[in-house]
């Protein structure tokens, strides 16, 4: 990832004399992650803001390039490590889409149980991490007492509690059993009794809404023009989840309702993520009392050596759409792979929102966007 | 009354009544909440007084099984993990005895600062010779314990001291 | 009423001094498990019993840090600061009546005294911020006073509309003049305007903009480490004492209650103020700054007036 392309010239000529330059530097407890951000301040009010990449650049494509396609399964969750299991759905996807392999229907239902557990439990700590940003201290512990009882449902199957590696090419690799659906009901259930607290101590409370209803507004002609995607988008009246545009998976057999709000600022946003929650609960639920019995994964060979082309393949994660582009040159090493990562454009519309804005309202929409830095750098 | 509930709000624009109002309820309400959590049961493990329940299939480190007719351990030596593995944490070495055709295993190291946990080693096995271990209170005193975990001298350990390989 | 003898002086100032450092350990013990509760889980467990003795093990470690001071610090306002913020404290406390008999000074202008050295907290604030030679540090400390100035003038109507009410500035006489009836009860308008202006007056959230919890760094006690930065901790647990002390005595009738002893009454219901401003504390997202102005000139300071007023108007009659 090259550095920002204006070269950087703060010297004290050029600058207005009135502005001076804050850092909001790869530490900051504000910018979730490893994200510079130098900041042109008048006085309280950001003039303009810089956003600098690249400090958690891994090279995860490059590593791509190095490893078998089996071998990449890992790495995946280690992009976006909040809502790892979208991720790891796109990379089996993508693979099985180029070279045609078969999936039961059984490890399907599977793969979109956990993964919308995996979307509850990034949503979830997004609201604790919001709240955090605004100063609500509370919220995030209460998010996590929920979280946890996610996460053990999740470890119970694969293993893990954070970066899973749980799919395989053809399937899933261990089945689930009749506990693991019971305590997922059960799961569902408590999460929507606990729903309404999370409403009554945030949504409704005046001080979030003052914050949060006219800050950060994106306008759709914007969200079109930056290529936001994911609850963003959709919080500015564009109607688009991946989920519906181009199924994948079992997502056609499931009812769910895509949340739209029209307002578009960080409370929309909120709002957006708080019914996703909900719908994915929807669509857990469903699936569970759908869940059809037989293999869980079919026959593949141990070596992957797909044909020699190209596949793309478009997933609806927690942030937005992911989209990851293999180039195959009939090898059992990629040739290429590139990811189309929601967060980067989800951030490239910051430096615009946050012009004019108060520091408090720009860390305000900073929190709303939910970006996950290492999945920017990659 | 009315002068008592219009107060507790932070509105910039003070005057409709009735937004000063549902501004005042939304904070008892959140108030609310929080005494309800106060007088609710913690959620939290007193640890290590207590432990929290550890889940079947929890995932620590990789530790070799033994045969449990032979007391060796099962692995073949046939490099499969080793090649599985997307970080190459696993060394495994071994040499033919003159009483057998097989190889046995004279070495099967971890680098567990390297290992993902991604648990493909332990589904290329064929004999089913690596299996996830318990271990998680992991803490020691160099690096060495880490990343050069000597997994046939652990499972030697563990199994009753079994000096011959 | 007792004379003012240079050993009773002495001998309240230490006493002053326990109940300060007594309060401060079991405020911080107090915020920490209130604060776990409301958040599903337990607070301090380990040091003493459920963690009382956790704030004496902090304690220490402030003590035992070394006294860091940089170089580019204005030097005299820097060491000033906290000394500023702390001591009125001392002075503050000697006119609070614990109980029908118990208290250390029986001044005539008792309340006038409290609330004129409660505001030199601020004074302490703006000399850390400016003192410190940080633009973050004066930028907090600017807030403070922006935020003090706002709220000062609510606050000042209501007490003045309990004055009038009592007809009289001594604090024992206000809290002997509500036999039978609080004040709460019947200003109710002005207790919850009291209550919202001394959560502001002591920092604390939604109101902390001056603080740790800032968006930024840690506000006007940036620069400041170990003792120094204890001793603000201290003065801000003391203005919240000194604030609800006030509270229970002019709204809440003081030290009156059945059954058991009055100073008993006097610090349950000082406490229960207290523990109010922290259920603020842990409920509410910090307001902004901006907000928190338009609110404290357009709606707190014409609602007090009007209350003070019509208070005013009905006594005429």
């Amino acid at each position: 990832m090259s550095p920002s392309p204006r070269p950087p010239s703060y010297t004290l000529e050029e600058l207005n004399e009135e502005t001076f330059i804050l850092n909001l530097g790869p530490q900051h407890p504000g910018t979730h992650g490893v994200l510079r951000v130098i900041l042109h301040m008048d006085g309280e009010y950001i003039t303009e803001a810089d956003p600098i990449l690249g400090y958690g650049h891994r090279m995860q494509e490059k590593i791509a390039e190095s490893v078998t396609y089996t071998q990449m399964l890992p790495y995946m969750a280690r992009m976006d490590y909040l809502g790892a299991l979208p991720y790891n759905l796109a990379w089996v996807c993508a693979v099985e889409k180029l070279c045609g392999f078969e999936v039961p229907r059984r490890a399907e239902y599977i793969r979109v149980i956990t993964s919308e557990l995996s979307r509850i439990s990034s949503h979830l700590l997004w609201y604790g991490a919001f709240l955090l940003d605004l100063g609500g201290f509370t919220p995030f512990l209460h998010a996590f007492a929920d979280r946890e009882k996610l996460l053990d449902l999740l470890e119970s199957v694969t293993g893990s509690r954070l970066t899973y590696c749980y799919y395989r090419f053809g399937g899933v690799p261990t089945d689930i059993d009749e506990d693991f659906l019971t305590n997922t009901l059960k799961f569902v259930e408590h999460l929507r009794k606990s729903l309404p607290a999370y409403h009554d101590l945030v949504t409704g409370n005046v001080i979030f809404e003052q914050r949060t209803r006219t800050v950060g507004v994106i306008l759709p002609f914007d969200a079109c023009r930056y290529g936001v995607t994911g609850p963003v988008a959709r919080a500015s009246g564009f109607a688009y989840d991946v989920r519906r545009q181009e199924p994948y998976s079992a997502y056609p057999d499931f009812d769910f309702a895509i949340p739209v709000e029209e307002a578009g600022g960080c409370l929309a946003r909120y709002l957006v993520r708080m019914r996703e929650i909900e719908e994915s609960l929807n669509i857990i639920e469903q699936a569970i009392h759908a869940l059809p019995e037989g293999p869980i994964r079919s026959k593949v060979k141990k070596v992957i050596k797909p044909p020699k082309g190209e596949v793309a393949m478009a997933v609806e994660t927690a942030r937005g759409e992911l989209v990851i582009h293999i180039v195959s040159d009939g090898g059992k090493i990629p040739y290429r792979v590139k990811f189309r990562v929601p967060s980067f454009s989800n951030l490239s519309i910051f430096a615009r929102l946050a012009r004019g804005q108060l520091l408090a309202d720009a860390l305000a929409i900073l929190g709303s966007l939910d970006l996950v830095i290492p999945e920017i750098d990659r | 009354m009315k002068k008592m509930k219009k107060i507790h709000t932070l509105f910039s624009d003070c005057c409709y009544l009735k937004e000063i109002l549902a501004g005042f309820i939304s904070l008892l309400r959140g108030m609310r909440v929080t005494w309800r959590a106060m007088c609710s049961r913690p959620h939290t493990v007193q640890w290590p007084r207590e432990t929290a329940p550890l889940p079947a299939r929890f995932r620590g480190h990789i530790e070799l099984v033994a045969d449990p007719a032979t007391g060796r351990p099962r692995c073949i030596v046939c490099g499969g993990c080793a090649r599985a593995c997307p970080s190459g944490c696993i060394v495994v070495r071994g040499e033919k005895t003159a009483d057998s055709k097989k190889k046995t295993l004279t070495e099967f190291t971890l680098n567990f600062t390297t290992c993902s946990l991604c648990g493909l080693c332990v589904e290329s096995c064929p004999v089913n010779a690596i299996t996830f271990s318990r271990d998680y209170a992991l803490a020691g005193v160099n690096d060495e314990i880490f990343s050069r975990m000597n997994l046939l001298a652990d499972m030697k350990n563990t199994a009753g001291g079994m000096a011959h390989v | 009423m007792t004379e003012l003898t240079p050993l009773r002086i002495l001998l309240s100032i230490m006493g002053i001094m326990v109940t300060i450092s007594i309060n401060a350990m079991l405020l911080v013990w107090l915020e920490r498990k209130v604060a776990g509760h409301m958040q599903y889980r337990r607070g301090p467990m380990e040091v003493g019993f459920h963690g009382i003795l956790q704030t004496v093990a902090d304690g220490i470690k402030l003590l035992s840090k070394q006294l860091l001071i940089p170089d580019s610090v204005d030097r005299p306002l820097y060491i000033l600061a906290p000394i500023v913020s702390l001591v009125p404290i001392f002075v503050a406390i000697m006119p609070i009546p614990f109980s029908e008999n118990l208290q250390i000074w029986e001044l005539n202008i008792g309340l006038l005294l409290v609330i004129a050295l409660g505001l030199l907290n601020t004074l302490g604030i703006l000399l850390a911020g400016w003192g410190s030679n940080n633009k973050y540090a004066l930028l907090g400390g600017a807030r403070a006073v922006a935020q003090i100035l706002a709220y000062k003038i609510p606050l000042l109507l209501c007490v003045l509309t309990i004055i009038m009410l009592a007809g009289s500035f001594s604090l024992r006489d206000i809290a002997l003049a509500q036999e039978g009836l609080w004040y709460a009860v019947v200003q109710p308008l002005c207790f919850i305007i009291y209550i919202i202006t001394i959560t502001l007056e002591t920092n604390r959230s939604p109101f902390d903009f001056a603080e740790a919890e800032s968006e930024l760094v840690a506000g006007f006690h940036t620069e400041y480490s170990g003792m120094a930065f204890s001793l603000f901790f201290l003065a801000e647990y003391s203005y919240m004492f000194l604030a609800s002390a006030l509270a229970a005595i002019l709204f809440l009738g003081g030290w009156s209650g059945p059954l058991l002893p009055g100073p008993v009454w006097f610090l349950l219901k000082l406490y229960a103020i207290i523990f109010l401003m922290m259920w603020f504390r842990w409920t509410f997202p910090r307001v902004r700054i901006d907000q928190m102005l338009n609110f404290g000139w357009k709606i707190l300071l014409p609602l007090s007036l009007l209350n003070f007023l019509v208070t005013a108007g009905v006594l005429a009659l």
